[in-house]
């Protein structure tokens, strides 16, 4: 674990992504998309039809989350990680068309962690069950996309130093595996 | 002969809406209390770092009155109607739902229940998953538990063959944890129902996850040094909090049996996250 955590801001590009590796801490400003099961579904098969997506995907990162619902005059509700192995049959795509970064929890596949090394993306872990602490670095929050959807439509966030671990990166790098040689005594 | 004590389905919704809300906001003592030690004995400095942060995230959403997981479940409710209770002005089953309709709604939780095909929302967190027992007495216990869905796809059941014994459940549940890894935000509790039918297995699971925390099964000695058995098994696997790497993958493992069919040997694990919320109220 780095001691001091490195921060960054969104869009990411090629050159940020592979400064960064497993394990270190980051804080992140900027831009984010939300975006998790039924959104991803639209969003790829608005890509299959060539139709553009509903944000600028370039160098974009999407936090696979789904917030409750804001109390009248805040910004937010609670919001966290939502487990990304679901999101793993679109991520390849999404990246190819310029997708820098995702955040969620839990382990990618092969094919997720391949296309990261291909396209020079990284994927954080944001920590699960700890939304209420996770609001407070929500500055601006929106729906941009898939209205009808619920806590699933896309909303458009401004985050400030959202805190971050990064899982996966641009050498196939994995957090967990390392995680676990490190730990593991079976 | 016993009169018959009368409830009112309003109460019962009442009830509900604010035991829901209650636990989406806060954890039981139990667990904080839990959390607080893993966060003392995690040698590993980013699942020290984690469990800090579960720990300052309690303290903002108990001042902020904000749910702790922005998943604030689907809404199992677990309900224990005395035998000479009477539920007046309205329908229990309407009454659960109302109530957790109305939870979701003023207590600005989220919404988290779908159409399995469609995958469209339902709007409200209805329909509730309900277990109700009758039982002797004139009260009514209802519990409320949000259940997160991370935790719950990386539960399983098996029906195991009665020759792998207590060794084969030991695996089996060591196993599913192990598969499990990060994805159900440990440190978790580990709920495992052992007997009954394929379905009681899996209620019996859920139901040890009720169980103040750590406290050994009371009712067999068997049981209590399986727990114990597997929690240090779960623990030697290395996942630690978030899968980041330590020693505390599970703060518990709760176990529940009760006799089964000569031929079988059902075994349901039923993973909780960190987030392990609910509140009971005796009515």
């Amino acid at each position: 674990m780095t001691s001091e955590p490195i921060r960054l801001e969104t869009p990411l590009n090629d050159e940020l992504c592979e400064r960064l590796s497993v394990g270190d801490r980051v804080l992140l400003s900027g831009v984010l998309y939300t975006g998790r099961d039924a959104a991803h579904h639209r969003l790829c098969d608005a890509a299959v039809r060539g139709e553009p997506l509903p944000f600028p995907v370039q160098g974009a990162v999407i936090f696979y989350a789904g917030p409750a619902p804001a109390k009248p005059g805040a910004v937010t509700g609670s919001i966290g990680p939502t487990t990304s192995y679901r999101m793993d049959p679109f991520a390849p795509r999404l990246m190819a068309l310029g997708l820098k970064g995702m955040i969620g929890k839990g382990r990618r596949s092969p094919e997720v962690v391949s296309a990261m090394k291909q396209y020079k993306a990284v994927y954080f872990g944001a920590i699960g069950g700890i939304a209420a602490l996770t609001a407070r670095c929500i500055r601006e929050s929106a729906v941009v996309a898939y209205e009808d959807l619920g806590p699933e439509a896309i909303f458009r966030l401004v985050v400030f130093e959202l805190p971050l671990v990064v899982i996966n990166d641009t050498k196939g790098r994995d957090l967990y595996d390392e995680a676990l040689k490190t730990y593991s005594r079976t | 002969m016993r009169r018959v004590r009368e409830i009112s389905a309003g109460t019962v919704t009442e009830t509900l809406r604010d035991l829901f809300i209650a636990a989406n906001l806060e954890m039981g003592r139990d667990m904080q209390d839990a959390l607080a030690r893993a966060a003392e004995e995690e040698e590993s400095p980013l699942g020290r770092y984690v469990l800090q942060k579960i720990l300052e995230n309690m303290d903002v959403a108990r001042k902020e009155s904000l749910p702790l997981c922005q998943d604030t479940g689907l809404a199992v409710v677990f309900a224990e109607m005395g035998q000479e209770v009477h539920i007046v002005g309205g329908d229990f089953q309407a009454a659960v739902q109302e109530g957790v309709r109305q939870a979701y709604r003023e207590g600005y939780l989220r919404k988290s229940l779908c159409d399995p095909l469609s995958r469209r929302n339902t709007g409200d967190n209805t329909p509730a998953v309900i277990f109700t027992e009758v039982v002797p007495g004139d009260r009514l216990k209802l519990i409320a538990m949000p259940k997160g869905g991370g935790s719950e796809n990386m539960s399983c059941s098996a029906m195991l063959v009665p020759a792998e014994g207590k060794a084969g459940i030991v695996d089996h549940v060591v196993a599913c944890v192990r598969k499990a890894g990060s994805n159900p935000c440990p440190p978790v509790l580990v709920g495992v129902g052992i007997g009954g039918s394929l379905e009681m297995s899996g209620v019996l699971a859920k139901k040890a996850l009720l169980r103040p925390l750590g406290t050994a099964n009371a009712h067999d000695e068997r049981l209590a040094a399986m727990e114990r058995e597997i929690l240090e098994g779960v623990n030697r696997l290395g996942i630690g909090p978030q899968g980041y790497g330590g020693r505390v993958t599970a703060l518990a493992v709760h176990m529940e049996m009760m006799p089964c069919h000569i031929a079988s040997l059902p075994v349901t694990v039923n993973i909780q996250c960190h987030v392990a919320r609910h509140r009971e109220a005796v009515l």
